[in-house]
């Protein structure tokens, strides 16, 4: 029985069709993953076109318009195109290993939920070729209306396309709830899940909570725009803020959709080279929890500005406020976990650590902007893009690529270069401090965000910027390198990668069979 | 080559974060580079920035305790030291003391920031009312009391902008007609938008409101020293949106009772305009000017527009075509479908005089050679 399901195993189609129509887990989270990296330079490219206009005062390299469409699908891009589908791609590879389960519960819509995104991206950049109808949208990824109305045609691709991901990530996070509430080895109770399961699990219930809403806003907006609706026109008896609000409740616990996976990539990363289990390993669930909660009633501190009531101010100050407590409780159990390890700095490690200490400092500007009055001075200025690219590059980024770095040997069945590795993660590290922490200064000192030239005063900053970005954007060709030359070859890896690891991920070979635990593993 | 580099990065690292450090306390290095708050001028602004001052000092002061606690682990606890791992994963008096003591902190940061946004949102009792209004892309100023109203935009030359002219050193930051504040009165503002959502933000009053079609927001300022604040829209406003700044003059109180008096003077000059006869070269001159402050930032400073989305005005339809059309459009706006945007009503924008310049020099400027003339009085009579 045993070599027989062996022998199934190891069958699949080979060439691009594989790929098409693969099934399997692994591929699937391969196809992500790859995506995701493609969609990094995609995005990572257009914001270096808006460091380079911004290197100095006046406009030399593109116009304001076309300006706008780089921010607009930057944002996009990176958001929906890099980061979400990176943690897909993670969830894919590493769920069904890490709970013992065959497979994700739903393959064939696996299969789906990614081919979708393919689609999606292309509607969504072929825009940029048609520039005769206005081009890619410009009004900024939030879509405000009635500016989104004034879009040209790509507003309307711009709609199409955020409707597929939507209906992709929908799909995949019904695979991810199924696979982790009905396809656990037996004795792997919820609270003994590895803490990137739970935070994955957590996430992928903040996906279908507001994903409908944010097809809902699009949809919308996208009848305001061609079916005579009002939704939004003041004129016709609307309410453009009501956009805002509908936006913000789909976006703000969007921002946990994505980070929390990245709290549990650093939560599995942390405890394997400091070679000491996870501190407060429940205190993490409930945390990850109440984030979770708390990320629901928080959205207007997008929209201090917009003249909310004083009663409204001061609810969402307080609520945004509360969620420092989780969220420290989090950095706390994380340095925990490393006091009084036996700490090795391997690349991971090196990520994840940077990780703590640079998210941290997003946190914390996260807290000053939640200080209604303060944050008058901070909305819509480059104090407030520091804050979300501290989060969202040194938090989500940092923690996929450590993520990337520690399950790669497992994956490729080889050790990937660590010389490059560390280079790597040095001049990403310094490219991106050097990029973003000017920022605070800019937007502190009164340059507003999205705007194509600016005063004389902020060009020192600004270029120091530019500078980082691109030893920040050349830097991640290494990473390419590194998983290149990985997946053709190198040292071997064996099964327990790393001496601290933990997890029913290591218990298999490097590279894992096609299909793994096709009998379920038995948990202590 | 590479291998003595990396082991020689911790050493490396550690004096550049010295370095950055060192930057931060002698802030003199940095003077000229602006890395905090414009020096506030109301007593809003003032509050604003110790509150700010505050909330970073504690963040400085929680960041600095707990990392200072993970770097002496990164340096102690490694196992190339022969640090032996410890075992214990839990410790449920230090997980509820670093839950309580963040929660007290919070709550000492809540109690000022309330104290401060109440003070904000109390527009009573004010001495002045104006009221201000988003365009793509310019400000509208009106007093309601005094009877004054007028755009103001950018008055940074083009060439300055594509960089073959020499920036002056308020590049983006001027305009044609500021708004002008008596010194140490309350003034209430009203905000709306007319288009699309703006957001009006001059810094050193302390102060961002956004300006939405449909809304009217308030806020209230008190300007204590005299001079000029500038400021931007601060709110993606479309293509535009970096060239519309604010400028506020703060005035004693008798400079202010004598702009009013000018500003009304000049508004009877301008309504006698529209009654007599102008010559073509008086309209085109004029309408030259109207046109850049007005129509330029969508159809383009040569009349070329963006396919798609602005319509261009060279050999337009309807800037070739007949004259009471051309008006129309001006005044009430148009709508065709054939391009994403739409063209405002200018009618409440543009008195005749300018409507009729900025008509004439569209019908003889970029190749366009209609020869019209088109009088105030034809614009009159649209309205």
């Amino acid at each position: 029985m045993t070599t027989a399901t062996a022998h199934h195993d190891a069958h699949h189609p080979s060439g691009i069709g594989r790929w098409l129509t693969t099934t399997n887990h692994k591929d699937i989270g391969t196809l992500y993953l790859l995506f995701a990296l493609m969609m990094f330079f995609v995005g990572g490219t257009m914001a270096l076109v808006i460091r380079s206009e911004l290197f100095e005062p006046g406009l030399q390299i593109v116009t304001p318009h076309f300006f706008n469409q780089m921010t607009t699908l930057h944002a996009l891009v990176m958001i929906f195109g890099a980061v979400m589908p990176a943690f897909v791609g993670f969830a894919n590879w590493q769920i069904p290993m890490m709970i013992g389960a065959p497979d994700m519960a739903l393959p064939r819509m696996n299969n789906w939920s990614f081919w979708i995104l393919p689609f999606a991206f292309t509607l969504l950049l072929s825009t940029l070729f048609m520039q005769g109808q206005g081009g890619a949208p410009s009004g900024g990824w939030t879509l405000y209306p009635p500016l989104s109305i004034q879009g040209g045609i790509g507003t309307d691709f711009a709609i199409l396309s955020i409707h597929m991901m939507g209906i992709s990530s929908v799909l995949g996070a019904i695979n991810v709830i199924a696979t982790i509430l009905n396809m656990r080895a037996p004795g792997m109770t919820l609270m003994k899940m590895p803490l990137f399961v739970w935070t994955w699990l957590i996430t992928a219930f903040l996906l279908l909570a507001v994903m409908p809403v944010l097809a809902g806003a699009v949809t919308m907006l996208l009848t305001d725009r061609h079916f005579g609706t009002h939704f939004f026109n003041a004129a016709g008896g609307g309410d453009p803020v009501l956009f805002q609000h509908v936006f913000w409740f789909f976006g703000h616990p969007e921002v946990y959709i994505l980070i929390l996976p990245a709290f549990g990539l650093v939560s599995q990363i942390i405890p394997t080279f400091a070679r000491k289990p996870l501190f407060g390993y429940s205190s993490m669930v409930y945390a990850t929890a109440s984030i979770a909660f708390l990320s629901f009633i928080v959205w207007a501190h997008h929209m201090f500005t917009v003249g909310l009531p004083l009663a409204g101010e001061l609810f969402f100050m307080y609520a945004t406020m509360l969620i420092a407590v989780p969220t420290g409780v989090k950095v706390f159990n994380w340095i925990s976990t490393m006091w009084r390890g036996s700490m090795t700095f391997e690349t991971p490690m090196l990520f994840a650590v940077a990780f703590v200490f640079l998210f941290t400092i997003g946190g914390l500007s996260g807290l000053m902007l939640a200080i209604v009055p303060a944050d008058f001075q901070y909305q819509d200025t480059y104090f407030v893009v520091a804050h979300f690219h501290y989060v969202l590059v040194s938090g989500a980024v940092f923690a996929i690529l450590g993520g990337a770095y520690y399950w790669l040997p497992k994956w490729t069945g080889h050790m990937y270069n660590e010389t490059a590795g560390k280079w790597h993660f040095w001049l990403t590290a310094i490219g991106m401090n050097l990029t973003f922490f000017p920022m605070h200064f800019l937007g502190l000192a009164g340059m507003p965000r999205r705007i194509p030239d600016y005063a004389l005063q902020f060009t020192q900053f600004n270029q120091w910027s530019t500078v980082g970005a691109f030893i920040l954007g050349f830097a991640q060709l290494i990473f390419v390198y590194v998983v290149v030359s990985a997946i053709r070859g190198g040292a071997k890896a064996g099964d327990q990668v790393w001496e601290g690891a933990e997890g029913l991920e290591w218990t298999l070979p490097s590279p894992p069979p096609y299909h793994s635990f096709a009998v379920a593993p038995k948990i202590k | 080559m590479s291998i003595t580099l990396i082991k020689r990065f911790p050493g490396i690292i550690s004096r550049l974060i010295l370095g950055l450090g060192l930057g931060f306390a002698a802030p003199a290095v940095f003077a000229e580079y602006g890395m905090n708050f414009q020096k506030p001028v109301t007593p809003v602004a003032h509050e604003i920035l110790e509150l700010h001052n505050m909330i970073l000092i504690i963040c400085l002061v929680i960041f600095v305790i707990v990392f200072s606690f993970m770097f002496y682990s990164v340096f102690a606890h490694r196992k190339s030291r022969g640090f032996k791992a410890a075992k214990f994963h839990d410790n449920t008096t230090l997980e509820i003391v670093w839950t309580v003591i963040p929660f007290l902190i919070l709550v000492s940061m809540a109690i000022p920031s309330t104290a401060t946004l109440i003070d904000m949102s109390d527009v009573s009792h004010s001495d002045l009312t104006v009221r201000i209004t988003g365009y793509q892309w310019k400000w509208q100023y009106t007093y309601p009391g005094q009877d004054i109203s007028f755009f103001s935009t950018l008055t940074t030359p083009q060439d300055e902008i594509e960089n073959k002219a020499k920036k002056d050193a308020h590049y983006l930051l001027e305009v044609d007609n500021p708004l002008v504040l008596p010194v140490g009165k309350k003034v209430r503002f009203e905000v709306t938008g007319n288009d699309v959502i703006h957001s009006w933000w001059v810094p050193q009053l302390g102060i961002k409101k956004d300006a939405i079609p449909g809304f009217i927001n308030q806020f209230w300022v008190r300007a204590d020293e005299p001079g000029t604040y500038r400021g931007q829209c601060a709110e993606l406003c479309g293509k535009g949106h970096g060239f519309m700044p604010i400028v506020v003059r703060a005035v004693s109180q008798e400079d202010f009772t004598k702009w009013v008096a000018m500003e009304k003077k000049k508004a009877v000059v301008e309504s006698a305009g529209s009654n007599k006869t102008w010559s073509r070269g008086d309209l085109m001159a004029r309408g030259q000017k109207a046109f850049a402050s007005t129509c330029a930032a969508c159809h383009g400073a040569e009349g070329k527009g963006i396919p798609g989305v602005f319509p261009a005005l060279a050999g337009s339809k309807v800037a070739t075509g007949p004259v009471d059309e051309h008006i129309k459009t001006v005044l009430h706006g148009r709508h065709t479908g054939k391009y994403s945007a739409q063209m405002p009503a200018f009618a409440a924008q543009l008195n005749d005089v300018d409507a009729a310049a900025i008509i004439t020099f569209e019908r003889n400027s970029f190749g366009n050679k209609t020869g019209d003339v088109v009088q105030p009085s034809q614009v009159k009579a649209l309205r």
